[in-house]
Order: structure tokens, then C-alpha cells, then sequence
């Protein structure tokens, strides 16, 4: 079949229009070899547009299309639709991009009219020598993987499994929650965090589709959109699940007490324990690293046990269901689902590292995450803000910003941090009588009902400086200050600089990624922006997916966000995977690599070259082998075959050489 | 025997004799050798700096030039020579053309600089270069008891270049601690002495002076020990001004931290120029003394 190659140059409006002239570079392509007709239209994606096209196919027999309009991302698509509509195959289509590579990167209007015909002349060279091609469709396996158990995640794990599909929730700590679970009131509705909360953890609990997994960790992923593998390392928890009933007569007997990071080190827990009164599932685990028997069991010595036995003496006894089982081990499951989402949350900051601030080294310097659990009347202090003498504080100062803003540790804003720290004002002045001054460098307060939140906060009588802190000391300069901690700021509303004494400073933290994202992101095959957060395919029009298809990701994994618009994404994420479901099947880009076998020798050096693990060695014939479901087409392999076996579908040598010509004319 | 390049700056030589006297006195102890740089200049040091950016550089980068011939690391005692001459360093390494301006005004004294020197502090030196131990080894009079506050003042960790903590330094805590002494906890260790608003802003200097030395004070300090010539004259100097002005009664020697390290080493008083010290140290080493013999 002879190519009749049609050409359409878009003004797109004034956008291309503007700068190069395009019924130029139309009466240029009428010229090129193969051209039977060359157009030019304004825009080239309206209907009209496309109907030039299907027209030139019907009525000229034109069987190449070429458009010269903005970039393939843009509309690429469109004009494929075009081609097919018209029965042409739509790989018979190329793109020239004019608009992005051109007029708007060009000043000059002769040269961008120029170097808008060599993008021209390189299309129609290259479609000149295009091949049709078939994509493919597979199912998609209508499970779903959710990662971290998390507010995000129970939120996207409820809506999946609310539609009756399958949901495997694979959480890394003993109970789902996360940090939501150790907040005490939530901003600026005031509702109880756990109030609101803990109802969703128990329909996850109980929830006939959702499979739960706690104690666990993601393993290994293989297989791709619709079709993924997953190894889920169950860790031995000591405890026979289907026998402990959470009744806690364990945790009393145990005698070894350690520090609870539920309590972010400010209660204490157990060897054997649950890390909180409402934990779902309600069962404890042997802490391995604490637990007297196992550390014994490693030296070949049988000790303690008590949690099993009880205290015979006293005719106190043990696990009464004998669900206390030190032999187990951990356990590997496989699942297979057809999209996974990941909401594996956020690490708050560790101020440690700014010495300037005291904490640690300075008594009543805590955390947003420590006062947190202290106001809370579940927490170890049983609700009452302290001081480590025991007394209530009589003036508090909240510092904003700590860790966030800051080219030190991160110049990203973590976007919570002024609600949270004006909710602490508002509890403070509720649980005590204390004066609360609030440092900040500027108040965001960009949410439903937030602003409103802040006018209350300032009615109450909370302070606010505007100035960031340069140190906390408790180095007294007049005797106002004695005994006090002092903060120095310059007050940059005033212009001077500062000090207030006050009893107690709560640093508010920064949200920073998980100490292992890179780690994740890798198993997960996505990648991270600059300050670590898993990275969205687009950061306005694509805000849940990921470059991997069919791996979503939602809530503080992606970038630091409240609790409502955590859900919001959450539930994005389990609408494109319940789309993603209800679809059945997923295309697959046909411009994928093909190995000649006959020319393979079978050094696998492709296979260790492809980031998407698709290449595949068949012992038998010994060859490799494309697999076309996982291939991106990203041409790695073609590049680094010392055999020149390999070559891309839609980017062959003879397409690519041709292409380069005819920008060269 | 590890060799330096030595650039002993002016105060060694002037106000801060004692630094001069004991940095080389405790070199030659611990198996450093420094070999002063021959016609060495001024700095440039803050002022010129201030004035003409560039020509201070080029003043910098003369002594930078006249190093790199040694192939060896310079080394200073005084923190505010460390500062400036690092800082032109760095600036002349990071911008090919400020250093291709400043090699231009080189070339006329026949000098020129390829960035190759690395510009080290004598703590630094002590600190990270010595074999560790060897302090300790040599010591001939642990100076049991002595409570000392270690005063780093600015110039020698901030801006942060890199080899202490700009906001909790420890470089000197521990050099106090290998000598016997007690390093005192001193929140304000590496807050502000006043530098040169002493002669221009005597009030607010003398202000600021006060709050270190009683906070030394007040955490039960014998003495300080410092690594600047300038924060040891502010604090010994000024001392007396202090007390009169406040209505305190400091008596806290300000010792160059070499001059402790010579006292541990058991050199002797005059080789530390321990008689250049105003705020008289004979109390405290009358007590040194009276531990060794055991009253």
C-alpha cells in the first residue's frame, strides 16, 4: 500500500498561529514526498478538525496522518481516535509539536516558521514508514491491596470493599489506626479523634470483604496493572490469633515493662501487649526484642513464661484459651490483586538536631505528638498537661514551623501544623488556666471552617508572635526569669527582638516522609519528588495514580494533608481502582520491544537493563522474551542488545533514522 | 611529626600573646609541626570585608597563594583569621571569576591561587588530626578538679563550616575532658562577646560580656578556656569594667585553651605566657599545685 500521507498544521488560536506562519509550513508539507493533501485549520482538536481528517481518509484515501498542533500528551489520543474512527489503524497517526517545541519557545517568526517545517518534514518521514499495530487487552484481577492502615487507608480499604470487591489491608504495626488513633481532638470541628475514628476501625475489623492484615509487611511485588503478585510477610506475633480474645490478663502478668511508642515514650506498655484499648484486631503480640522467655529461648534457657503458666504459687493462671505460642514463626502469604493503593502516611519530625530548641536536653521542651497524647484523657497522663515536676504550666508558648519552612531540614510548609498548634490553644485554655502564646512565621488557615477556627483562638486570649524562635534557654537574664524557659524571638511586627519566659514549649513538627520511602517506593516501583513524598503522575489532573499503572496512592505518603483531605484522596484512590475493576480489562500500548529469536543469543543483558522487570529468559529455547503486558516501551533493552535482537514496535531503527532526516532538510 | 603551614594572624603576636606563645609551645608537644607562613599579611579580616569586598578577597587569597606553594594545610589559631580566610575559600572555589579577578591582582606580586588549600583551625587540628589519645598520654599533671567553661564563641563554628555544631559545639568539651578538668555545662557557650562593639558600643559589649561570665559563674566554672584572641581579651580585659559597672565580683582567669593543654603537659608558665593573662591565674593554679601534692 503506497502511503497517502495527510497533513494538518493547527493554529491552535493565536498559540502557534502567533508566532509561525502556518499556511507556510502547509504549502511546505504540500511538497514533501508521499503528501496528497496539506491543511491548515485553527484548531485542529475541534470537531470540524477531526472531521477534515476522517474526510481527507474517506474521500483522498489518505492512509498517514500527520498533525502538527501542541504535545502528544495533549492530544495524541484524540487524533488516534480520529484515524480509527475513520478505519484508519491509529498507529498510522505521528505528531509534530509545534506549540510546546516551538511558538511558544520562539521569538523570531521566521525562525519558528522554519524550524516548525523541519518538525513537520520529520513527522511526515517518519509516518511514512509506519507499521499498523494491534494493542491488547487483559483482565484485571478485581482484588485490591491496600498499604497501610492508616486513616487513608481504612478509608479507601471501606469504599473498595463497600462495593463488593475483595480488600487486602496490609498494616506494618499491630492495630490499624495510625497516627489519627493517638490525636485527641481534631481541628476546627473539635469532633474526638478517636470518636470518629475507631467506629471505621471496627467495620475494617469486621468488614466480610476486607481481608486484614496487621503485624505485616509487603514483601515482594511482581506481575503489573490488573495482574500483580504480592508476598505479604506475616511476623510471628507469639499469640494464636484465632484463640486470643484481647481480654489483657497477659499484659498484667507480664513483668517486663518498656517504653510505648503509642505513648511517644511517655507511658509504658508490656512485652506482651496491644498498643492501645481500641486496637482492631483486638489481640496482643509478643514483643520479641523484649520478651524475657524468647530472649532466654536464644540462650537455650526456659525463663518467665508467666503470661503462659501464670503464677502457680498463687493460683493465679495464665493465657486461659492457650492462645501464648512461642514456636511460631514468621509466615509468607501470596495474593494476587488487580490495583494496589498506597497510604503508608507520614513521620513527624524529630526536632533533636536543632540544639537552639532544647529538646531533649531542656525538661518541658515536648513535641506537638508528645502534648497530644498528654491532653489526651486516654493518654498517660489521663488528660492533665504537666510539667516534669508534676505541676500544671501557667504560661505555654507554641512554636510553629519546626522542621518545615526551614532550608535546614525541609523548605516544604507540612500544612497542619498552625491548625494543630491553635487547637492546642484552644485545649490548653480548656484544660488549664495557663497563658499560650503562639510563634508563628505566617498563619495558614486555608481550610472549611479554618479561618473562622483561627478568629475563635485569638477571641479566647491566646498570644500570637509573629517570629520564628531563634532559642529556647533556660539561661535567666533578670529575675522575671528564673526558673523559667526562655524564648527569644525577633518580633517582626514590632521590629525588635524579645525573650518570653514561659513553663512549657510545645515544638510543632513538621510532617516528613517515612523514614523508609525510598525503600517502599522501590518494592513499589514509584517514584519520590524532591522532598521525598511519593510522586503523583500529575500534580493537578492526576493527583492519585502513579507512573506505575495501577498503584494509586493517597493521603500523607504523597504530601503532608489534614485528615479531610486525606479521605478526599483516599477515596479517589478507591474510585480509580473501582474503575479500574468494574472496566474488567486494561489496554496495553502496543508500542511495546520485540526480540528476534532468531538473532538472540540469550545473554540476558536486556533482562538486567529493564526497569519493569517485563524481559524473561525461556530456558528451552534459550532466548528472551518480551512480556508485552509489563512493557513500557521505554526502548532500554534496544539500546543495550549487543546483538541488535531487539527493536521497539512504533520506534524502530528505520521510523527514528527517518525522522532525523527530515528534521535535517 | 605532621606538618602545617601556619598562619599565626595578628593578634598571637599582639593582644593574644599567650595564644601565640602556647599554640607553639603545645605544638611541638603533640607531634605538630607549624611552620609559619613566610610574609604573610593581614586576613583582610570583618572590616575591610565590609568596606571592599574584593579587595579584602585579594588580601585573603595572597596568604591562600603563598600556601598552596607549601602544599600543606594552613592552619590558624585565631578564629576570626579561620572565618575569613575559609569564607574567601569557599567563595573563590565556588566562582571561577572572582577567582580569575583576584588572580589578575595576584599576578602583579607575582602570586597566583588554583583553590587548592584547605584552611583548618588549631581546635580542628586538635580535635580531629592528632592521634586520639595522645593528648592523654602525654599528659604529665591531670588537672583534677579545675572546673572549666568552655567558650567557643561565633567565628569558630558559625557559619557552619562543617567540623563542629554552630548552636551545641563539643570540640572544646572534650579537649577539657582529655585534659582531667571538668567541662562545666555552659548554655551560652557559643553566644556573642561583643567582638569589636567593645571599643565602638562599650555599654551593650559589656552587657553581653556580663551574661557569660555569669553564666560560668553561676554553673560553678574555675576559669574559662577559649580559642579566640578577641573573646579571650573582651572577657579577661574587660573583666574589671564588668565588675564595676554590674556590681559583681567575677574572678575568672580567661585561659587560651593551648595554655590549658601546656598546663596538663606540664610546660612551664612562662613558655604559655601565662603572665600575659590579666585577670591573674595563680589562685587556680596555686590549687592545681595543691592537688598534686596531695593538701
Amino acid at each position: 500500500m503506497e502511503p497517502r500521507i495527510g497533513v494538518y498544521i493547527c493554529h491552535c488560536g493565536s498559540n502557534i498561529a502567533g508566532t509561525v506562519d502556518c499556511e507556510d509550513v502547509a504549502r511546505f508539507a504540500q511538497g514533501l514526498e508521499g503528501v496528497v493533501i496539506a491543511r491548515d485549520y485553527k484548531f485542529m482538536c475541534s470537531e470540524p478538525g477531526q472531521d477534515l481528517i476522517k474526510q481527507d481518509i474517506r474521500e483522498l484515501g489518505v492512509n498517514r496522518v500527520v498533525v502538527a498542533s501542541c504535545s502528544p500528551t495533549m492530544h495524541e489520543p484524540t487524533f488516534r481516535r480520529a484515524c480509527q474512527e475513520a478505519g484508519l489503524n491509529p498507529y498510522f497517526f505521528e505528531m509534530a509539536n509545534i506549540r510546546e517545541h516551538c511558538s511558544w519557545v520562539t521569538e523570531d517568526r521566521a525562525k519558528a516558521t522554519q524550524k516548525a517545517m523541519a518538525l513537520v518534514s520529520a513527522a511526515v518521514r517518519r509516518v511514512y514508514y509506519h507499521q499498523s499495530l494491534e494493542s491488547r487487552e487483559v483482565d484485571i484481577n478485581p482484588n485490591t491491596l491496600v498499604v497501610g492502615g492508616g486513616i487513608a487507608g481504612i478509608q479507601a480499604a471501606l469504599k473498595v470493599a463497600d462495593s463488593g470487591h475483595r480488600v487486602y489491608l496490609v498494616e506494618r504495626s499491630s492495630s490499624i489506626g495510625g497516627h489519627m488513633a493517638q490525636l485527641d481532638k481534631t481541628f476546627p470541628t473539635l469532633d474526638c479523634s478517636a470518636c470518629i475514628l475507631t467506629p471505621k476501625m471496627t467495620l475494617v475489623g469486621s468488614h466480610p470483604y476486607i481481608e486484614l492484615l496487621t503485624y505485616s509487611e509487603i514483601e515482594e511485588i511482581a506481575g503489573y496493572v490488573g495482574n500483580f503478585k504480592v508476598k505479604i510477610r506475616k511476623k510471628a506475633r507469639y499469640v494464636d490469633w484465632s484463640k486470643c480474645t484481647g481480654c489483657g490478663r497477659c499484659q498484667e502478668l507480664c513483668p517486663t515493662i518498656v517504653s510505648n511508642e503509642f505513648e511517644v515514650g511517655l507511658g509504658k506498655r508490656k512485652a506482651i501487649y496491644k498498643p492501645f484499648a481500641q486496637a482492631v484486631p483486638n489481640k496482643v503480640v509478643i514483643d520479641a526484642e523484649n520478651c524475657r522467655h524468647l530472649k532466654g529461648l536464644a540462650e537455650g534457657k526456659d525463663v518467665c513464661r508467666l503470661c503462659q503458666r501464670g503464677i502457680e504459687k498463687k493460683g493465679v493462671p495464665g493465657c486461659e484459651v492457650g492462645a501464648i505460642d512461642f514456636t511460631q514463626q514468621d509466615e509468607v502469604v501470596e495474593v494476587e490483586v488487580g490495583a494496589i493503593i498506597v497510604t503508608t502516611g507520614f513521620h513527624l519530625f524529630d526536632p533533636t538536631p536543632i540544639h537552639q530548641y532544647g529538646y531533649g536536653r531542656l525538661d518541658n521542651v515536648i513535641t506537638s505528638m508528645e502534648f497530644e497524647r498528654m491532653v489526651n484523657s486516654a493518654g498517660p497522663t489521663g488528660g492533665h498537661v504537666l510539667l516534669k515536676d508534676g505541676t500544671e504550666p501557667e504560661s505555654v508558648a507554641l512554636i510553629h514551623c519546626v522542621g518545615s519552612r526551614d532550608e535546614q531540614y525541609h523548605k516544604y510548609c507540612s500544612r497542619v501544623c498552625c491548625m494543630y498548634s491553635m487547637k492546642f490553644a484552644h485545649l490548653l485554655k480548656e484544660h488549664t488556666s495557663a497563658d499560650v502564646y503562639e510563634f508563628y512565621i505566617d498563619i495558614r488557615s486555608f481550610g472549611k471552617g479554618y479561618e473562622e477556627f483561627y478568629n475563635r483562638i485569638l477571641e479566647e486570649g491566646t498570644v500570637f508572635f509573629r517570629g520564628k524562635p531563634a532559642e529556647i534557654t533556660d539561661v535567666a537574664e533578670t529575675p522575671q526569669e528564673e526558673g523559667k524557659l526562655i524564648v527569644q524571638f525577633e518580633d517582626t511586627l514590632v521590629g525588635r527582638q524579645r525573650r518570653v519566659p514561659v513553663d512549657m514549649v510545645v515544638l510543632s513538627c513538621g510532617l516528613e516522609p517515612q523514614p523508609d520511602s525510598e525503600t517502599v517506593a522501590r518494592l513499589f516501583n514509584i517514584s519520590r519528588s524532591a522532598d521525598g513524598f511519593f510522586l503523583e503522575k500529575h500534580p493537578k489532573l492526576d493527583p492519585v495514580a502513579t507512573m506505575t499503572d495501577g498503584i494509586f496512592i493517597a493521603g500523607c505518603c504523597q504530601s503532608p494533608k489534614d485528615i479531610p483531605d486525606t479521605v478526599a484522596q483516599a477515596s479517589a484512590a478507591a474510585a480509580e481502582a473501582l474503575a479500574m475493576i468494574s472496566r474488567g480489562k486494561v489496554e496495553i500500548e502496543a508500542a511495546t520491544a520485540v526480540i528476534n529469536e532468531h538473532l538472540c543469543t540469550g545473554c540476558q543483558v536486556c533482562m538486567a537493563n529493564c526497569p519493569y522487570s517485563a524481559i524473561a529468559f525461556d530456558e528451552e529455547k534459550g532466548v528472551c522474551q518480551v512480556n508485552e503486558a509489563l512493557c513500557k516501551g521505554c526502548g532500554v533493552c534496544v539500546g543495550g542488545c549487543p546483538g541488535d535482537a531487539v527493536s521497539l514496535n512504533h520506534y524502530t531503527n528505520e521510523q527514528l533514522l527517518a525522522q532525523m532526516e527530515g528534521a535535517l532538510v | 611529626m605532621k606538618d602545617y603551614a601556619f598562619y599565626p594572624g595578628c593578634s598571637a603576636e599582639s593582644t593574644g600573646r599567650g595564644y601565640g606563645l602556647s599554640v607553639q609551645a603545645v605544638a611541638g608537644s603533640l607531634e605538630i609541626q607549624l611552620i609559619e607562613l613566610e610574609d604573610w599579611n593581614c586576613c583582610g579580616s570583618t572590616p575591610y570585608g565590609s568596606l571592599n569586598e574584593l579587595e579584602a578577597m585579594v588580601v585573603a587569597a595572597r596568604n591562600l597563594a603563598l600556601a598552596e606553594k607549601t602544599g600543606l594545610d594552613l592552619v590558624t589559631p585565631c578564629s576570626s583569621c579561620y572565618v575569613t580566610l575559609k569564607k574567601a575559600n569557599l567563595h573563590l572555589q565556588d566562582h571561577p571569576r572572582l577567582m580569575a579577578m583576584v588572580n589578575e591582582a595576584l599576578a602583579v606580586a607575582g602570586l597566583e591561587y588554583h583553590g587548592k588549600v584547605s584552611v583548618r583551625h588549631i581546635v580542628e587540628v586538635l580535635t580531629d588530626d592528632i592521634t586520639p589519645g595522645l593528648i592523654t598520654e602525654k599528659i604529665k599533671r591531670r588537672l583534677e578538679g579545675l572546673k572549666v567553661a568552655p567558650y567557643y564563641g561565633c567565628q569558630l563554628v558559625r557559619p557552619q563550616y562543617g567540623f563542629d555544631d554552630a548552636e551545641l559545639p563539643g570540640s572544646l568539651d572534650s579537649l577539657i575532658e582529655c585534659l582531667g578538668a571538668e567541662a562545666v555545662p555552659y548554655p551560652v557557650k557559643a553566644r556573642c562577646c561583643g567582638g569589636s562593639l567593645i571599643l565602638s558600643e562599650e555599654d551593650l559589649a559589656l552587657g553581653l560580656i556580663n551574661k557569660l561570665l555569669k553564666s560560668a559563674a553561676d554553673n560553678g566554672a574555675h576559669c574559662l578556656a577559649t580559642p579566640c584572641p578577641l573573646c579571650q581579651t573582651n572577657l579577661d580585659a574587660y573583666q574589671g569594667k564588668v565588675n564595676s559597672k554590674f556590681k559583681t565580683g567575677y574572678n575568672l582567669p580567661v585561659f587560651f585553651i593551648t595554655q590549658l593543654i601546656g598546663l596538663a603537659l606540664g610546660l612551664d608558665d612562662k613558655s604559655l605566657g601565662l603572665d600575659t593573662n590579666i585577670v591573674s591565674p595563680r589562685d587556680v593554679l596555686t590549687q592545681l599545685a595543691g592537688v598534686k601534692s596531695g593538701t
